[in-house]
């Protein structure tokens, strides 16, 4: 079906309900309670899952395909939001045309990025490619400052003039919309002692990214997917038989930069506002890392990790030490304390040594990221029919 | 828990949209229509403290947290009090805030706009927060206030320096205690001509990024105004580490001030670098060469050590303001009783800001008699105020920036312990540092505060 | 003309930090062919053992002094160092003062240490993986590393001073003929530069004239054989790993009193001595040495008003577009060998 394999579309099909239903899924504990703390079903989050599964998704495409591993593809994201947030701040405050836009400057970005760094392989691309991005990093910190706002970036602002639409009566400022359907508002829905919450902003991202998802499955599978493993595999051996690599590896370096600038134009949707360090050499890293610790080279793992990493660093940050005794104070009083301390330096200001410890772990037990993780629960449960789809279906890492 | 968010407002247009497909099986909650975001209904109400919990600014925005922890302790009765005894505005009760109990969550900044924002924006959605206040960088600053505005709260402000926050890029839903680089450099100047004189020639260097220029631009100013020369400005990279290329060709500019447009790391590097080559133990043009940071901070005297000594900068308050220089400041004294009671140390000026901020809008809540932040906006726009430890004080409503006394200090020369770092050398009155909304400085006539939003 | 000869120096002195950095990055990352992220690490890690080590001899014991009052008028406590009691007050205080210059005696073992049980421990695992999950390891460490020193030392920066002896500067151009006043060095910056040449140095000769060195010279060229002709070149390179620590440890001591040290340094380092190991070419020692030098003179002059006049934010990006233009002409760096890590 769609042109997959039946256990690609169920793949496919497991993503959708789990995007569509994740409102649900993301808010397991019922409000109040004191699980309530890792509920994630609020929309700035699951925006964020998404948009970032899509940065992810397009890396893979990269570098879990051909083995190049760019350690500048945030600058991608950046300059996809740099051109959104310009798109509505001079045209109108529709979303579509500032991500066709943010897709189209990081793809020409990537263009020439990619054209110049692929003359290079190994550790020698890497550099070139975070060398690229530090430049545009610390350019539009200082020098580019008119054109990107500096530091404090730029944002929406009722003085604005555009082109296609009048400033809104009574000096409010214009939000982001689809045809007139903000992406700030929501339904809410209260059964019992739970609330779920149904974003537009999020439903929209989340369409995004499922046309995203299967593109990269339709990528996978194809004849330039199959080249693209071969570059892989054996590059010289590639270069004997008379294929010139580079064609097929530029085209994968642009896709996955506009996967990023379509990530970058959908962050600015979202949230209207861009500030340089979204292109730091930092936040390169960090999809590098959701990708790795998700699974290079399987579909659905670099969307796993950057659910982890971003999970993480809203959730595990905003534990303080009031919500820890509140989760320990049926305890006798001495071990009470005793456990928030014990606890403590891992939450709230200590959630990077929390994550660094993940990291440390995944990679040591769980060689092929989270998804060998899924793997193997799935082979201990036996062979449940989703996790038999699941399993077969994620292409190993190496 | 609240079942208003701030999204309420799009709410009917999306029902009519999407409402039909997703037939709601039970209790609709827009029923109860809420006044504004994140209405308090319950007995309690959240506010929440966004400070920089990791990166360089972690150990700042610790202190600023402790200071919102005692800020919430007194309004909801506990503890001695602090300010609040000596606060002119008598409108809280010790209750919580129009009687109902104060209770906080709080999030890391990161000192990146982005992470700033995802931690608000998750205050604001899921915790229910009515008010969001914290920060040690004006970049987050100007990113959380935008979205603050945008979501139809209340954002407080913490540590933020740049002009712009209050500038060009103010809002109505925005107030900043903190002072900014035009009072830095409006204060200092006079100062500065007094202790070395109108005849010099100064040497900026100026981190590349928004708050050094307008730091720099206001230093410049007020100084050549009172006849300093400016012989060069040089920006230097927010990620460096090592100042030495930029600090040995001052040697041969003939300049005989140095003048260090720069904060935190960056600040206790440079300043560090200037020491090593010896710049302060030089005489050019028959003085003696001298230094000026113009933004203090407690943290960054600490890191730079000694090498602080006399340096001449400027702060928003200091811990032994009242004790120095009389009851003008009250407030001081029982604010730093209360935190070195509960913490064994003084308060920094971060924590100051953070603590007086958190009070500011309990009261303003109390007089509005309302959470609704537009009624607040009200309440506190051209408040008077005093007993907060910096003097009368005004909130204006032009800009809703504070303007009080400006502390002017240096290095201490010979410190009692690890927290007395800066003597307080002279406070430049408020009449000195002010200046009109549409100052050029401030964005100029454009900038606008808009209209203030409740959300609903 | 002397502001060049100022600059000259000015690089060579930021060129011998990240020529310290990358040499020891190189015989990790060149030779063992591990990408280590937790490099910056293990700089951060000297500079607070220099921190370390003050702070133990400045370990205080403490007497209430009825005379005076604190902040909040109770009677002042006065902290007496124990170092005082075992010494005498004038030994202790030289033996504080001197603190920085000792934890290079302090530093040693611990980095050796480190880096020893980092390599059985964790690393030895990771030879035979791929680059990606050596990336994701050694980050994860590096982080928590990091997370460890800010939860004891906090996150500000720690003034830690050069012995007084080294504190000033002196009078540079005097010396050498130009106008007094116009060139001023500091001389901790000196003896900097001296110590990382020597560091350098030695390197170099351990591993030149030293049977021990040309057994893991063998080793990094080909492996395999050397252990086909029955040599444990798994042990000597364990060996090497904790030399590898030792040098950025020593870089980081001896850097503090430049800086002050701070959790996050080894991060700030870390992307840019990546450059300058790379730049210097995969595999060689001596590339990742003069590239070092190289991008630090070339920082320094891209930082001088009369070039920012004419280009302003050079200052930003010269080592980055130097890399790029170095890694476009010369295809595996200054010195790099042929087919070490180019996959």
């Amino acid at each position: 079906m769609l042109g997959l394999t039946k256990k690609d579309f169920s793949l496919l099909m497991l993503v959708v309900a789990l995007t569509m239903l994740a409102p649900f899924i993301l808010n397991p504990f019922p409000e109040g309670s004191a699980m309530a703390q890792f509920n994630a079903g609020y929309p700035d989050l699951m925006q964020r899952f998404v948009i970032f599964g899509i940065f992810a998704i397009g890396f893979n495409i990269l570098f879990g395909l051909t083995g190049y591993l760019s350690f500048g593809h945030a600058a991608f994201l950046g300059v996809g939001s740099y051109a959104a947030i310009w798109m509505m701040k001079l045209l109108t405050t529709n979303i579509i045309p500032a991500m066709v836009l943010a897709v189209i400057i990081a793809g020409l970005f990537s263009l020439i990025v990619g054209y110049i760094s692929l003359r290079r392989s190994g550790i020698y691309f890497s550099i070139l490619t975070l060398a690229f991005a530090q430049m545009s990093f610390a350019m539009a910190y200082s020098v580019l400052t008119p054109l990107t706002g500096g530091e404090t970036g730029l944002q929406l602002r009722n003085t604005d003039a555009r082109i296609l639409e009048s400033a809104p009566d009574g000096g409010g400022i214009s939000r982001a919309n689809l045809f007139g359907l903000e992406m700030t508002s929501s339904y809410e829905l209260t059964l019992g002692a739970w609330e779920f919450t149904f974003n537009v902003g999020y439903y929209i991202a989340a369409i995004v990214m499922l046309l995203a998802f299967y593109l990269s499955i339709r990528i996978f599978r194809s004849p330039f997917g199959m080249m693209l493993r071969a570059i892989k595999s054996n590059n010289t051996r590639m270069n004997y038989t008379g294929l010139n690599a580079k064609p097929y590896t530029l085209a994968a370096f642009v896709i996955s930069g506009m996967y990023a600038g379509l990530a970058g134009g959908l962050m600015v949707a979202m949230d209207t506002q861009v500030g340089p360090e979204r292109m730091f050499w930092t936040a390169s890293g960090e999809v590098v890392l959701m990708t790795i610790l998700g699974g290079a080279g399987t579909l659905i793992g670099p969307v796993l990790g950057a659910g982890m990493i971003k999970y993480m660093e809203n959730i595990i940050s905003k534990i303080n030490e009031t919500i820890l005794h509140q989760w320990f104070a049926f305890m006798p009083d001495g071990i009470e304390d005793l456990m928030v301390t014990m606890v403590y330096p891992f939450i709230g200001k200590g959630w990077h040594l929390t994550l660094g410890l993940i990291f440390m772990g995944v990679v040591i037990f769980l060689p092929g990221g989270l998804v060998e993780g899924g793997q193997r629960i799935a082979r201990l449960f036996g062979k449940g029919k989703a996790a038999d789809a699941k399993d077969t279906q994620s292409t190993p890492a190496e | 828990m609240s079942n208003s968010r701030f999204t309420r407002r799009g709410l009917l247009k999306t029902s009519a949209i999407a409402g039909a497909g997703l037939a709601a099986p039970t209790i609709f909650t827009a029923g109860s229509a809420a006044a504004h975001t994140n209405e308090p209904t319950g007995d309690t109400v959240t506010l929440g403290f966004n400070v920089p919990q990791s990166g360089p600014y972690a150990d700042e925005g610790g202190d600023q947290l402790r200071a919102y922890k005692l800020a919430v302790e007194h309004l909801n009765g506990e503890g001695d009090g602090g300010m609040l005894n000596t606060f002119t505005s008598k409108a809280l009760q010790g209750n919580g805030i129009m009687g109902k109990k104060v209770q906080y969550v709080t999030g890391d900044t990161q000192t990146k706009s982005d992470a700033a924002r995802a931690s608000a924006k998750s205050m604001i959605e899921k915790d229910g927060a009515v008010m969001v206040t914290g920060g040690s960088s004006s970049g987050v600053a100007v990113a959380v206030q935008a979205l603050c505005q945008e979501a139809g709260i209340i954002f407080m402000s913490g540590l933020t320096h740049s002009n712009d926050t209050t500038g060009k890029d103010r809002k109505a839903n925005g107030f900043r205690h903190f002072f900014n680089s035009y009072m830095s450099g409006a204060a200092l100047a006079p100062v500065l001509a007094n202790a070395y004189g109108t005849d010099r020639k100064a040497y900026h260097l100026t981190a590349d990024y928004n708050w050094g220029y307008t730091t720099e631009e206001a230093v410049r100013t007020s100084t050549e105004a009172m006849g300093w020369e400016t012989v060069e400005t040089v920006l230097t990279p927010l990620t460096a580490t090592d100042f030495s290329a930029y600090i040995a060709p001052v040697l041969q500019s003939g300049a005989d001030v140095l003048v260090l447009n720069h904060y935190g790391g960056n600040m206790v590097n440079s300043l560090t670098n200037a020491v090593q080559f010896g710049l302060r133990d030089l005489e050019v043009n028959g003085k003696k060469f001298e230094i000026v940071v113009p933004l203090y901070s407690e943290l960054m005297a600490r890191g730079a050590g000694e090498n602080v000594k006399g340096i001449f900068g400027s702060q928003n308050w200091d811990w032994k303001l009242e004790n120095q220089l009389g009851a003008r400041y009250t407030g001081t004294n029982a604010f730093v009783q209360s935190f070195g009671e509960k913490y064994g140390f003084p308060p920094s000026q971060a924590a100051h800001t953070g603590y007086v901020q958190a009070l500011l809008y309990a009261d303003a809540v109390e007089r509005a008699g309302s959470f609704n932040p537009c009624a607040v906006g009200e309440a506190l726009k051209d408040f008077e105020f005093d007993g907060m430890g910096n003097g009368p004080t005004l909130y204006r409503g032009a800009d809703h920036q504070c303007f009080k006394d400006v502390v002017v200090v240096k290095g201490k020369e010979d410190p009692e312990n690890e927290f007395d770092l800066v003597e307080i050398v002279e406070v430049t009155p408020v009449d000195q540092v002010m200046y009109a909304p549409d100052h050029p400085q401030m964005g100029g006539a454009e900038a606008t505060l808009g209209s203030c939003n409740a959300g609903a | 003309m002397d502001a060049i000869l100022l600059q000259i120096l000015n690089g060579l002195d930021k060129g011998s930090a990240y020529a310290l950095i990358a040499l020891g990055l190189t015989l990790i990352f060149g030779t063992l062919g591990v990408v280590n992220f937790a490099h910056g690490a293990l700089f951060m890690i000297g500079a607070f053992c220099a921190v370390t080590l003050s702070r133990i001899f400045s370990m205080s014991y403490t007497v209430i002094d009825e005379t005076q009052t604190d902040f909040l008028g109770n009677p002042l406590k006065v902290d007496v160092p124990y170092i005082y009691d075992i010494f005498g007050q004038a030994a202790g205080e030289a033996i504080i003062d001197w603190s920085v210059p000792l934890s290079i005696l302090f530093a040693i073992p611990v980095m050796i240490l480190i880096g020893v049980i980092m390599e059985r421990g964790l690393i030895k695992h990771f030879y035979k993986r791929p680059h990606a999950d050596q990336i994701l390891v050694t980050f994860g460490l590096a982080i928590v590393l990091q997370e460890i020193i800010k939860y004891f030392y906090g996150a500000n920066p720690i003034p830690t001073p050069a012995p007084a002896a080294f504190a000033g500067s002196f009078d540079f151009g005097a010396l050498v003929g130009f106008d007094p006043q116009t060139i001023i060095y500091p001389y901790w910056r000196l003896v900097y530069f001296g110590f990382a040449a020597l560091i350098i140095g030695a390197v170099f000769a351990f591993l030149q004239f030293t049977t021990f060195g040309m057994v893991v010279r063998a080793g990094m060229a080909d492996r395999e054989t050397v252990g086909l002709l029955g040599i444990n070149i798994d042990k000597r390179f364990t060996i090497m790993f904790g030399i590898a620590a030792a040098v950025a440890g020593l870089a980081g001591v001896m850097y503090t009193p430049i800086n002050s040290p701070n959790y996050h340094m080894g991060m700030d380092f870390l992307v840019l001595s990546f450059v300058v190991v790379v730049v210097g070419g995969m595999g060689s020692l001596p590339g990742a040495v003069l590239a070092g030098f190289l991008l630090g003179i070339l920082e320094s002059f891209a930082s001088m008003a009369i070039v920012l006049e004419t280009l302003p934010g050079l200052n930003q990006i010269i080592i980055y577009l130097v890399a790029i233009i170095i890694l476009l002409t010369r295809p595996r760096g200054l010195m790099g060998r042929k087919g070490v890590m180019e996959e």
